[in-house]
This record gives C-alpha cells, structure tokens and sequence, in this order.
C-alpha cells in the first residue's frame, strides 16, 4: 500500500564532479527536480526560502559570463549567500596554492564550491580534501557537467525523452569538456551520438568513447534531431588544426545553405559564447530552430536545482553520520 | 512478501463511499461559510492534497454553478527539515501549478492529513511568494492529532486520534488505485 514511498528515489551525492559515474536515473532525477524550479523565475516574488543561511563560493579560476551569473543567481534565488572570488583580485595572485585557498574558504563555513579551473580533476582533488560539497563549474578538458545537464533538460523539454534521438556534436571536439560532459548525458539517457569535426579536433582517446565519428557534417546533416554547435576555443588552440577560418567554417560550419538539407524541427545548439559567422551564421544562431537562449534560460533552473540537491546530499550523509555514532556511543 | 511485517495491524478507517461523502460535506461547509460574490479558488499541496482539492474543486464547480480554480502547490523548496531530514524518505522537488492569480481570492487550501501542522506553514510561506490572497482557509480530509505549531483547521473531514508510532495513510483511487484511509 505504502509501496510508492519504499520505492521512491534518493539523492544521496553530496558532490557533482562530473556526469560520467551517474547513473541515468541520477541524471534524470536532476532533470526532474530542475523541471520544479523553473516556476521560482517566472513569479513575482523570485526567491524561495531553500538554502537560507547556506554560503556558495563561485571560486572561478577561469573567465566566465554565463556559468558565474547563472550559478550566482541560482544560489540568490534559493536565500543562499554567494561569495564570488576571481582569480585575478585574489590572494592565488600571490602564489597562495589551490588547496590553501580552499582549506581557508572551507575554515570561514562555506557549505558549497562551485569551482571552474583549468586543470581537469580539481573538483575531484577538493572534493576529497575539503567539507564542503563541491560542484564542477568545468575543469580542464573534462567536464563540464551543468552545461551538459542544460543541454539534456533543453532537448527532454522539446522532445519529451532522448531516447533515439540522433545527436551531433559538431567542431573543437579535443579542447571541450562540454563535448565529454555532453557525451555521457546523452548516451545514458539513450540517444545516438556522433562527433563531427576536423582529426585534428578529435580527441585522441575517441574510440574509448560511446559515439561515432564522423568528419563531414554534410555526411550527416539530413538524419540529425539535434545539432551541438561548439565554440572554436582560440585560447586552447596550440598548433593550426585547421588551414584557415574561412576553410572550417566552410567544412563544419552551420549556414543557412546547410540548415535547408537538415530536418524541419531539427534543435540547434551552442554552449555560448558564439563566434558568429564561424562555426555557425547569424541567421541560424537567431532562426526558429535555435535555442541558444533557452539553453541559457534552463540553466538557471538546473543550477538551482544541482546547489539543491548536493545540500540535500550533504544533510542525508550527515544524518547517516550521526546515527551510526549514535549506535557506537 | 512483507511476511516480517505481519504484524503490523492494519485498519481501514475510511472507505471510498465514506470519504466521497466527507468531501461533499466537505464542500458544502465551505459554501455556506462564504460570503456569495467572493471569488474562490482551491489549491491542494502536493501530492494527496492535490488530488483532494481536484475533487473539492468539483464539487465546488458544481454546487455554485460556476468554474472554481484549482492549483498545486509543490511545498518541498519551503519545508523546514532540509537540513535535518526527517523520516525515511527524500522530499522531492515537483512544480508548483497555479495557473491563475492568487491575488485577493480566498484560497481553499486541501492537504489530506493535518498532523503537526509543518506542511501547512511551509504551504502558507509558498503561498505568500505567489501573491497576496485576500484569506486562506485550511481545508483537510482528516485532522490527526498531535500539533507541533498553532495551526488549525477551518474545514474537517473527519478526526482521528492514533499514537505517534502508527501512521495515518490516505490513498486515493488517481494514485494509490483505491480510496481508503488506514491506520498501521
């Protein structure tokens, strides 16, 4: 009788690192729980009780717009206290190390790190070193769990499920978490991925992945549910993996002419920030099969909802915690 | 499969003919209460309280002759045991569906157990977020002892006094496939 409740789900993560040791009902349970959140944005009063007396730093070693703000007013909307630190106005200037600055947030009762950092494995590394819970803002190479978690939401709300869905990820595969964050999202919840971009923008560890591969977009265009346009990351390119602007825009770029050979309601993707005219035409970026913006708009949503959950987590471990030194006194 | 818990002693308190004539009554309470040009709407707290204030809201559509507004309302994000996670289970986050404006109406708010109160204060915190309701009014299937906060109900269906060890179940046809209310 009571069956519903036995077998209901729980969170029990007080960290989100990455998406790739989730299991897919965790995923959708994200998803879910994000789906509750939406309405707080769209009332008068934008702001609900949740997280009061809570303190999220946004400890960002790298730039960003869209994940600071969205994270920061994520945790606002929730009563959180948020601290943002940068880089640059702060002690790491002064060769102060990772670790330190953390143990030093972490001794001043920060309950959450939202941390964005260069070098892939950070979160993780805090994670084990600090109290707080951490969430991955996107380190390194490796993932960037928030954006992929945004791009599932989006695709789940057009589409109802991803199951079957045929989803191409397509440019500067080898420098972008977004891609492997993305690639873990998508597959677990039952679509078909594919990689689409120059070798040289391959990530060197590709057959290890659960995708296919392919180097011409007009291979594919014409089966495509989905199309992930990634941003060309001049600040990460090393060497020339392309011959010139001109001849990967030509190649992998979404244009308008592209665009008439793919599927009417195709959704079109892009993590921001664009380069217009690059990897993809003003035309598509702002045409009706785009939903950069509500790409944008979702993450407030899933951000809210991941700062919900890991507390969430954390007070469910505590709780543990506490019983079983209960049971040893 | 739940032979271990056999002894659990289970008692129907409640049956489905019963609790349909709780809800008119129900209903009809809350019409004579009224003052007649207010506007009413009804929203129930997720997720038995929904379902009670869809057929409330029926039975209010129907004896005033005119359409009464129904809503959900998702308490999970102004509970006050997030930090302190009470029981077995794990609240989880679901929408709020309120599709018309909460303000100056008198809200007909449904739950289906008032029991310590804590739901209702976390419902009239989310309330107030939505705008500013001329009254809310607490209406409830069954009013179990044992309040933690002064909180009353305006409309009851039926009362019940169990020990705080045995809990009160109310399920409903939509999401439990019957309508009873047990004491186990």
């Amino acid at each position: 009788m009571a069956m519903q409740k036995k077998n209901q789900f729980v969170w029990k993560r007080k960290h989100l690192l990455g998406l790739r040791n989730l299991r897919p009902e965790e995923i959708e349970h994200i998803l879910d729980t994000a789906a509750g959140f939406e309405q707080i944005s769209t009332r008068s009063i934008k702001k609900a009780p949740t997280l009061r007396g809570k303190v999220v730093v946004n400890l960002f070693f790298e730039d960003s717009t869209r994940t600071r703000i969205s994270f920061a007013l994520a945790a606002n909307r929730l009563s959180a206290d948020v601290i943002d630190f940068t880089k640059k106005s702060s002690s790491v200037s002064k060769g102060e190390t990772l670790l330190d600055t953390a143990k030093n947030l972490e001794a001043m009762g920060i309950d959450t790190v939202v941390i964005r950092h260069s070098a892939g494995g950070v979160p993780k590394f805090l994670s084990k070193n600090i109290s707080s819970s951490v969430v991955n803002a996107g380190d390194g190479f490796d993932e960037h769990p928030t954006q992929a978690l945004l791009d599932v939401y989006t695709i789940r709300q057009m589409r109802g499920s991803l199951k079957g869905l045929k989803i191409a990820i397509v440019g500067d595969i080898a420098h972008s978490r977004v891609a492997r964050s993305d690639i873990w999202a998508m597959t677990k919840l039952g679509a078909e991925v594919t990689l689409v971009g120059p070798p040289t923008l391959m990530p060197a560890a590709v057959k290890q992945l659960p995708v296919r591969v392919s180097y011409s977009l007009d291979d594919i265009i014409e089966e495509l549910d989905v199309i992930n346009m990634l941003r060309i990351q001049f600040e990460r390119l090393g060497s020339n993996p392309f011959p010139s602007v001109k001849e990967y825009s030509h190649y992998f770029g979404l244009t308008v002419e592209r665009m008439k050979r793919a599927k009417d309601d195709i959704i079109v993707m892009h993590p921001g920030p664009i380069n217009r005219g690059l990897e993809i035409e003003s035309e598509v970026a702002d045409g009706k099969n785009s939903v950069i913006l509500q790409q944008v708009k979702n993450g407030l949503a899933v951000r809210m909802a991941v700062l919900f959950l890991v507390n969430q987590g954390a007070a469910m471990r505590q709780k543990v915690k506490a019983k079983s030194q209960k049971r040893k006194a | 499969m739940k032979l271990l818990y056999s002894a659990t002693i289970m008692k129907i308190i409640l049956d489905s003919n019963k609790i349909d004539k709780i809800i008119t009554d129900l209903a009809k309470s809350i019409v004579s209460a009224m003052p007649k040009q207010v506007e009413l709407a009804v929203i129930g707290i997720r997720s038995r309280g929904e379902i009670l204030g869809q057929r409330l809201g029926a039975k209010l559509s129907e004896i005033l002759e005119k359409d009464v507004p129904c809503g959900t309302l998702d308490i999970t994000l102004y509970r006050d045991d997030i930090n302190d996670p009470q029981g077995q289970g794990q609240p989880q986050v679901r929408s709020t569906e309120i599709g018309f404006n909460i303000d100056d109406k008198i809200i007909i708010l449904a739950d289906d157990v008032l029991h310590t109160g804590r739901s209702t204060r976390a419902a009239m915190d989310a309330l107030i977020d939505l705008g500013r309701p001329q009254a809310i009014k607490l209406a409830v299937l069954i009013d179990r002892l044992g309040r933690e906060f002064p909180i009353q109900a305006d409309f009851v269906g039926h009362k019940v006094d169990v020990p705080t060890d045995e809990s009160v179940q109310v399920n409903f046809v939509e999401s439990d496939g019957e309508d009873q209310v047990i004491v186990e």
